[in-house]
Parts: C-alpha cells; sequence; structure tokens
C-alpha cells in the first residue's frame, strides 16, 4: 500500500528538525512543505488546530502533533528499520528523561541568550552552559547518548548544533570552549547523512536570527 | 525474584499521586515514602533526582525514575497487564499529545487562576476555559479519554478533575462547572467515583485546609513584596 508522509515545517525549527532526522534514518519518502508562520495555510490549521504550530507530521491524511511525539510515532510504525528508543523500558526511560530536560530547560534557556541583553542575557548564559555541561555529563565517553547507535535524544538534541552559532554570536562565548565533548559528539553526529541534509547551515540560521532580533526590536 | 518499588512521593501533590494510581491500577506494591518536601527533602531523594530534586521518584529494584510521565510510560512499559495506553501507534501518539496539552496548558492555566491576583484572574480564567473546552472535545462522548476505562490520559487529568476542584472551592471559584462544561465535569465525577481512584486519592478534608494554607502564605508572601 502507497504510504503519505507529509511534514508541515519550517526550516529553522529545532523541533521540525528532528522530525526530518527520524524519517531520513528509516529511509522514509515524505513530502515536505515549508509554511510561512506570518500566514499559516489552511491545512495547518486543520492538521493542528490546537496550536496551530510546525512541525506537523500527516501520515495517511492523519496528523501527529508535537515533534518528540512524531519522534516516537515514527520509531513506532517503521520500526524494523534503524530503532531510535531502546527496548529497555529503564534505558527508554532515561531517553525520555533527557529529551524532556533538553525541552524545558536547553530550549528556554537558549531562546533567552539571543532574546535577551545585558544582566538578563549575562544570567542566562550562565544557566545555559550550566545545562549544557549537565547534558555533556550525561553524554560521558559515549559516542552517543544512545551509546553506541545514534538514538533518541541524539535526534532531540542534535538540530540545537545548528544553532550554536547563532547563541555564541548573540552571548560572545565559545560552546566548544566550555564543551568540547559535545562540540566532538555533534561532529561525530554530522557525519551521519540523515543529520547533515536535516539541518541548515549555523551561519544561514544566525542570519534569521539576526532578522528576528531586528523585528523583536533587539539590537 | 522480588520487585522491589518504591515511590518517594508528597500526599498531596499532584504529580506524585500519578505514579501512585498509576501503580495501583497495575495491582503492583510499593513502599510509599512520604517526602517533607516543603522543609526538609531527604538525602535519598537528592540522590536519586539530582537534577530537579522533586517528587515522584519511582525506584524500582534500586534504579531511579523521575517525572510523572516518565514514570507513566516506565510503568506501562514494564508492567504489561491491565494496560493504560492503547497499542495502535496512532492512538498513543494522541493520548500523549492531550497529555502534553494538560501538563503544558491545561493544568498550569487553571493553578494559575486560582491563584492569581483578582485584576490578573479574568484574563488568565479565560485562557483556562479555552484550554478546558478543548480538552472537553478530546472526550468526544467517551466516558473516559480512554474509553471505556481509566487510560494514561485520565491518570494525567486527575492534575485537572481532581486536585483543581479541591483548589477551586477554597478559592470559592467555579472554573471546572458542570454549565459550562458538561462532559469535563460529568469526566471528574466518574473518575473520582471509581472505586480505585476513590480509595488513592488524598482525602478531601485533608486537601481542603492543605491547600488553603498554601494560597494564604503565597498571597501572604505576595502583599509583602
Amino acid at each position: 500500500m502507497a504510504e503519505e508522509v507529509v511534514l508541515l515545517d519550517f526550516w529553522p525549527s529545532l523541533f521540525g528538525m528532528r522530525s526530518r532526522i527520524a524519517l531520513a534514518e528509516k529511509g522514509i519518502k515524505y513530502e515536505y512543505k515549508e509554511e510561512d508562520l506570518r500566514n499559516k495555510s489552511a491545512l495547518l490549521l486543520q492538521m493542528n488546530p490546537v496550536h496551530k504550530k510546525i512541525p506537523v507530521l500527516i501520515h495517511n491524511g492523519k496528523p501527529v502533533c508535537e515533534s518528540l511525539i512524531q519522534v516516537q510515532y515514527i520509531d513506532e510504525v517503521w520500526h524494523d528499520k534503524a530503532p531510535l528508543l531502546p527496548s529497555d523500558p529503564y534505558q527508554k526511560a532515561t531517553g525520555r528523561f533527557w529529551a524532556d530536560y533538553i525541552d524545558k530547560k536547553i530550549y528556554d534557556l537558549g531562546s533567552r541568550v539571543w532574546k535577551t541583553m545585558g544582566e538578563e542575557q549575562a544570567t542566562a548564559k550562565k544557566e545555559f552552559i550550566e545545562s549544557l555541561k549537565l547534558i555533556e555529563k550525561e553524554l560521558g565517553d559515549k559516542p552517543y547518548f544512545g551509546g553506541e547507535s545514534f538514538g533518541y535524544v541524539d535526534v532531540a538534541f542534535i538540530p540545537f548544533y545548528s544553532w550554536f552559532y547563532a547563541y555564541e554570536k548573540c552571548g560572545n562565548f565559545s560552546i566548544e570552549a566550555e564543551c568540547p565533548k559535545l562540540i566532538a559528539w555533534a561532529k561525530r553526529c554530522m557525519q551521519k547523512e540523515s543529520v547533515a541534509k536535516s539541518l541548515p547551515g549555523q551561519q544561514k540560521v544566525y542570519d534569521f536570527i539576526l532578522q528576528m532580533k531586528k523585528h523583536l526590536g533587539i539590537e | 525474584m522480588g520487585e522491589e518499588v518504591k515511590v518517594f512521593g508528597y500526599w498531596a501533590s499532584p504529580y506524585s499521586y500519578r505514579a501512585e494510581l498509576a501503580l495501583k491500577l497495575k495491582g503492583v506494591s510499593y513502599e510509599y515514602i512520604n517526602e517533607d518536601i516543603f522543609g526538609n527533602k531527604s538525602d535519598l531523594l537528592l540522590k536519586y533526582n539530582p537534577v530537579h530534586k522533586k517528587v515522584p521518584v519511582l525506584l524500582h529494584n534500586g534504579k531511579p525514575i523521575v517525572e510523572s510521565v516518565v514514570i507513566l510510560e516506565y510503568i506501562e512499559e514494564t508492567w504489561k497487564h491491565n494496560p493504560y495506553l492503547p497499542q495502535d501507534p496512532y492512538d498513543k501518539a494522541t493520548a500523549r499529545f492531550w497529555i502534553k496539552f494538560i501538563d503544558e496548558k491545561c493544568f498550569p492555566t487553571l493553578w494559575l487562576a486560582a491563584w492569581s491576583s483578582e485584576n490578573e484572574r479574568e484574563k488568565v480564567t479565560n485562557e483556562a476555559c479555552e484550554y478546558m473546552k478543548t480538552l472537553e472535545s478530546a472526550l468526544n462522548g467517551k466516558k473516559f479519554f480512554g474509553g471505556e476505562t481509566i487510560g494514561m490520559v485520565d491518570i494525567v487529568a486527575s492534575s485537572v478533575g481532581y486536585f483543581i476542584r479541591v483548589t477551586q472551592e477554597i478559592m470559592g471559584l467555579n472554573l471546572l462547572s458542570a454549565d459550562k462544561f458538561p462532559q469535563l465535569f460529568q469526566w471528574s465525577e466518574d473518575f473520582a467515583n471509581c472505586s480505585i481512584v476513590k480509595e488513592s486519592l488524598p482525602p478531601r478534608d485533608k486537601l481542603l485546609p492543605f491547600v488553603k494554607g498554601l494560597i494564604a502564605k503565597y498571597q501572604q508572601d505576595n502583599a509583602k513584596a
């Protein structure tokens, strides 16, 4: 039976990137639809009426919303190739914990780094680096968060690498200097085709952030 | 082999309650340890949840699992009888969507609506009502979010269906009212009346004064600021 997979997305979205990577890992052919967030399509509003946000994964006409829910869904439906979540419940729980930490702490702190200035930014920067160090500690000496193979937490976190340059320029700091192991991990992930083709270039993201800052009146 | 299952919780915590209800639904025996979260957190709690230092913590054969929704998924995957998540990946994704909606939108806004000052309250209440209307649509004529029996969404929604109802009673608010949200209201009644839920919820007569005290202290602290 022909599978119809569509992804409603926005190119710099950290969340959209996760689903792109998961679909690529599984070798799934899909239609990518770029959304103009200032002029959301009727399809987006129909498929995600609650939040009206991207990414939305549409599988045979049925929508799945929220990036981590999409990644788990993709993993469960196309379970015979490149498993992303481990089979052991305790390891799965650990993976879910860190994905949740990434969304609740790292994402928010990173946003504050580029959105704020002065004292507020200094505080955000400090906490952001602390949160990166914590997750770097979790990585330890493993090649991936998933252990020997690329997995759920790697998918959840690697999109942030495309934003690192923007965070660094806005906050005037070096992530590599603070978290060298994390950068080594990111470069290892970038060698995977599924990741390399799903992430936008760091300069392109930075230019986008500069535009956003102008638009929001942040100098 | 003996399973060693422990829950580090707090008797009045809606999050802690989720972990306990899930274990009860699975018929899993566990040791409950009440943490003094407003006073002195135990060394064990800080050891098992160093990142967030919060309850609940589920300890299974010495290994800690934290964050209530992560705990619920773990319990479902470890004790496979009496499932509370659907098998079908699409239905599972839908359940997870509503759980996230409750935790990120519904519950926090309702909580805020109960605690906020008079002038902020109207705006927050309007937002909360929008979220409740949306949540009600997820019921879609079913008795429970899980269908005929309690599912994972119901377990998480207990925060709204019970804990918020108690809080609003104290504040003299009528957010989750029978006339505005008939389906959701009926659901909260049916949910609280399930024997396994009834016997495990923190008793209203103990919870009411406790939350009243919390709110009073919060308002006092804020008045001083």
